[in-house]
């Protein structure tokens, strides 16, 4: 059972206030997402979760240990694992070998400089791209992949650290409808077996609604809204600056 | 105290004529982001021009000036026509071939001012009416530096004026902020690079005319003065006009003064100084932080995979190569042994731009420091030769930790600045420290154990040692050492949110390819009987860049076809023509014009139209 609390996060810059105030907390079996209109700080907000970014003021505690000021990879060995809204994996790698990599950091075992590297995790890495359904692409090399399948990938990479807690920067970005809810119905599924603790920006709102356990609202900086789905639905300030201008 | 003030006007002398060279160098770097390596050229070929001009007309004070005028004049054309011909193909290249393309040029305008000019040092005439000296508080101080003195911000001030108030130099400073938005804007380009080429060649040239009263005019000057301004450059902000005023007027004062006190490492205290600034302030004195980064070298997308067979493939070659002593005669076997301790050295700087993507403009700064590393031990501590192969690449490896610490803080273009300032630091440790290192002559009498003196023994020793040390280095590769520092190049951010310490892994990477390059340099010590400070210097940088270029980014075992192409293609062309760098630059030249987004964008490139 893990738990992130976030307290009071403040981020400006140069005057423009991109965060402001961001109070929440997220819990193991938690499928959190964070909306808002864009502009409103989900990226911020994410990058200063993940040590990005540093906060003028405000804290994140994973467990009780203060999370503030760390810096990115600290932070995912305390057991924060992430993946981005731009993909990122390891172009000049295979699918697979990207996935080993993760585990390989995860034991420690990257200085190594002698037993290849290739031959090292492959068997849990290939069950971690089963459970992404990328298991048949294993050896393609990741440059070429399709975007829908790099977003599996990073899915894969983000799970072989173990998280306790994974951030999830618009997941399904770029992916055709159908697949979007297939990969969201995945991650849902996944936070039931392993007890994540998933937090989600996402702009389309099928999937935020159909798969949410609860909503954020972000508008300009600050929280404007916190509910289950259908509270934020009949939220008529939700409403207002979101889903009625985008409606 | 009137000597301390002589000392400060001499360094503000010094100053005037590394400022016109290094504004050249901003102002072009500003506009087209070229780092341009010719920009020392164009300096040497102004004085030749100026001095044969000065020989000519420089009698009377009108002809001398106009003859210093003229000589400007004909390198800013030289400058209109390297963009023309050169550099307008290169602006979307990878940095390593825009470094490597315009030292091509550097090469071809080595050779030539030698054809030109001959290699014996000329000696220019004063300046017609300046010829005597001042006396400053009882000290007296050349009149012409006065006068260059003045020059210094006269120039800067005419500079700022062509910037600031007319419509080119308006449209100049559009390109440097934003060059799509000035072609947008109806700019064209290409017209406005030439015209900023022209400008750089000509305030280069004119640095290098000013100087024929004051010095000799020699085939040197090039890397030295460009070496100085790239100092400038950086210290005071890549594409900053005024932060280059600045920075040349501190490095002058820095010369002038550190000659007092360290008269031995005065160029040291240049290059620490550069270090230091890039450290503390990383886009130096006044420059800003890039809207967008110098490029990356084109990514490699292709998977870096063994061979199948591989290891038997290199067994095989290392049998045959084992046996080849019985077969061939002695000189061959000079060339086989240089062979192959060149491989190892271009394998070990494969290990910094194949994997890591690292550019290393430095990477002989290693090599020469095993092989001075050696030297040293044999002459100053009568060290048997095992022992001081095994300290080359101790003492090499002990410098890149310490090199390495400042030199992976930055990356692209400023990481290699600052592996070129280290090599440079190196080697004028080298060639200045006459008392230990014996300076221009080298260390002599450097020779193998006698169980190893024989040509086949001190062959099957090399092919042992490389070998073996080539074999680790393909180790690591494949191992996840090799696999992070990869992982780094490829996508840092994504590298650092799952654990991986990028700068460490790249630390430890410049450590190892510093030590492989040592243990290259020892060998090298010892196959020739001696080092000289040209171990250590630029040129054998861009050597090992090129047969790493000949050999293909992409695979391991590229650079040692790379090393072999090119020992064996050097020592050929060497013993037919006196030409060797003509032939090289042109070469390096051709190379960039022929796979201007680099060996691997061409071959994507075949692949993409198939």
């Amino acid at each position: 059972m893990s738990e992130l609390v976030v307290r009071d996060l403040h981020r400006s810059f140069g005057g423009v206030q991109a965060v402001g105030g961001v109070s929440f907390t997220l819990r193991s079996g938690d499928l959190l997402a964070l909306i808002g209109p864009n502009g409103a700080g989900k990226s911020t907000c994410f990058n200063l979760l993940n040590g990005q970014l540093r906060p003028d003021s405000g804290s994140v505690r994973l467990d009780g240990t203060e999370l503030v000021g760390l810096p990115p990879r600290r932070i995912w060995a305390l057991g924060v694992g992430r993946t981005f809204q731009i993909t990122a994996t390891f172009a000049s790698m295979t699918v697979v070998e990207n996935v080993q990599m993760v585990l390989l950091s995860r034991a420690r075992r990257l200085f190594g400089l002698w037993r290849p590297a290739a031959a090292q995790f492959r068997e849990p890495a290939l069950t971690l791209l089963g459970q992404v359904g990328m298991a048949a692409q294993a050896d393609r090399p990741c440059g070429v992949l399709a975007y829908g399948d790099l977003k599996r990938v990073e899915l894969a990479m983000a799970l072989a650290s173990e998280p306790a807690v994974l951030l999830m920067d618009e997941p399904t970005a770029g992916m055709a409808p159908a697949e979007r809810l297939t990969l969201m119905a995945l991650t849902a599924g996944l936070v039931r077996e392993r007890n994540l603790a998933v937090l989600f920006t996402e702009h389309d709102m099928d999937v935020v609604f159909g798969h949410a356990t609860r909503v954020l609202v972000l508008d300009r900086g600050r929280l404007i809204a916190e509910g289950s789905p259908d509270e934020i639905r009949a939220d008529p300030r939700v409403q207002s600056v979101y889903l009625g201008g985008e409606a | 105290m009137s000597f301390l003030l002589v000392q400060a006007l001499s360094g503000l002398a010094t100053a005037a004529t590394l400022f016109l060279v290094s504004s050249g160098l901003t102002i072009v770097f500003g506009v087209t982001r070229i780092v341009n390596f010719a920009h020392g050229s164009f300096y040497m070929v102004g004085a030749y021009a100026g001095w044969s001009l000065i020989e000519r007309f420089g009698g009377t004070a009108a002809g001398f000036w106009g003859s210093v005028a003229a000589a400007a004049i004909a390198v800013g054309c030289l400058g209109a026509a390297m963009e023309i011909g050169l550099l307008r193909r290169l602006y979307r290249s990878p940095e390593l071939f825009q470094l490597l393309g315009t030292f091509g040029v550097v090469l071809v305008v080595q050779d030539l001012a030698a054809w030109g000019w001959g290699s014996e040092d000329l000696l220019g005439r004063r300046a017609p009416g300046l010829k005597g000296s001042i006396d400053i508080l009882g000290q007296s101080f050349p009149l012409y530096d006065l006068v260059l003195i003045g020059l210094g911000p006269l120039v800067l001030a005419l500079l700022w004026a062509l910037f600031n108030r007319t419509r080119w130099g308006t449209l100049v400073r559009a390109a440097t902020q934003d060059r799509e938005m000035a072609s947008a804007l109806g700019v064209d380009p290409a017209r406005l690079f030439t015209g900023v080429l022209f400008l750089g060649g000509a305030l280069a040239g004119l640095g290098g005319a000013l100087q024929v009263p004051r010095e000799a005019v020699t085939l040197q000057m090039d890397m030295a003065i460009v070496v100085e301004a790239f100092v400038v450059v950086v210290v005071g902000g890549m594409g900053s006009l005024t932060g280059a005023f600045l920075a040349s007027l501190l490095i002058g004062q820095l010369q002038a003064f550190g000659i007092l006190v360290f008269p031995q490492i005065t160029l040291v205290l240049v290059f620490l100084f550069m270090a230091v600034v890039l450290v503390l302030r990383p886009h130096g004195l006044l420059g800003r932080a890039e809207e967008a980064p110098p490029t990356a070298p084109a990514a490699v997308t292709v998977p870096l995979a063994a061979g199948r067979n591989a290891g038997w493939w290199a067994l095989a070659l290392l049998a045959a190569m084992a046996a080849l002593p019985l077969a061939v005669g002695d000189y061959a076997l000079i060339l086989l042994t240089e062979t192959v301790i060149l491989a190892l050295f271009a394998a070990s700087l494969h290990l910094l731009i194949g994997l890591g993507g690292l550019v290393s403009f430095g990477h002989a700064a290693w090599f020469g420091l095993g092989a001075y590393g050696a030297a040293l031990l044999v002459r100053h501590l009568g060290a048997p030769m095992p022992l001081a192969l095994a300290g080359a690449p101790l003492l090499a490896g002990a410098g890149a930790l310490v090199a390495g610490w400042f030199c992976v803080r930055r990356s692209g273009l400023y990481f290699a600045m600052l592996t070129l300032a280290f090599a440079q630091i190196a080697w004028s440790v080298a060639f200045q420290w006459y008392a230990v290192t014996g300076g221009d002559n080298g260390i002599l009498g450097v020779w193998p154990s006698p169980w190893a003196a024989g040509k086949a023994a001190y062959y099957w020793l090399t092919l042992a040692l490389c070998g073996g040390a080539l074999w680790l280095l393909r180790r690591a590769a494949f191992a996840p050492f090799g696999y992070a520092l990869r992982a780094g190049r490829d996508s840092g951010l994504r590298a650092e949110s799952v654990g991986i310490d990028v700068r460490r892994f790249q630390w430890m990477a410049f450590v190892l390819a510093g030590a492989a390059a040592g243990l290259a340099g020892g060998l090298y010590a010892f196959a020739k009987g001696s080092v000289f400070p040209t171990l250590l210097a630029v040129p054998l940088s861009v050597d090992a860049l090129v047969m790493v270029l000949m050999g293909g980014i992409q695979t391991v075992a590229g650079p040692l076809a790379g090393a072999a192409a090119f020992h064996l293609l050097e020592s050929e062309v060497m013993s037919l023509t006196d030409w060797w760098r003509l032939a090289l630059g042109l070469v390096i030249v051709a190379l960039v014009l022929l796979f201007p987004r680099g060996i691997v964008g061409f071959v994507a490139g075949l692949r993409g139209r198939a």
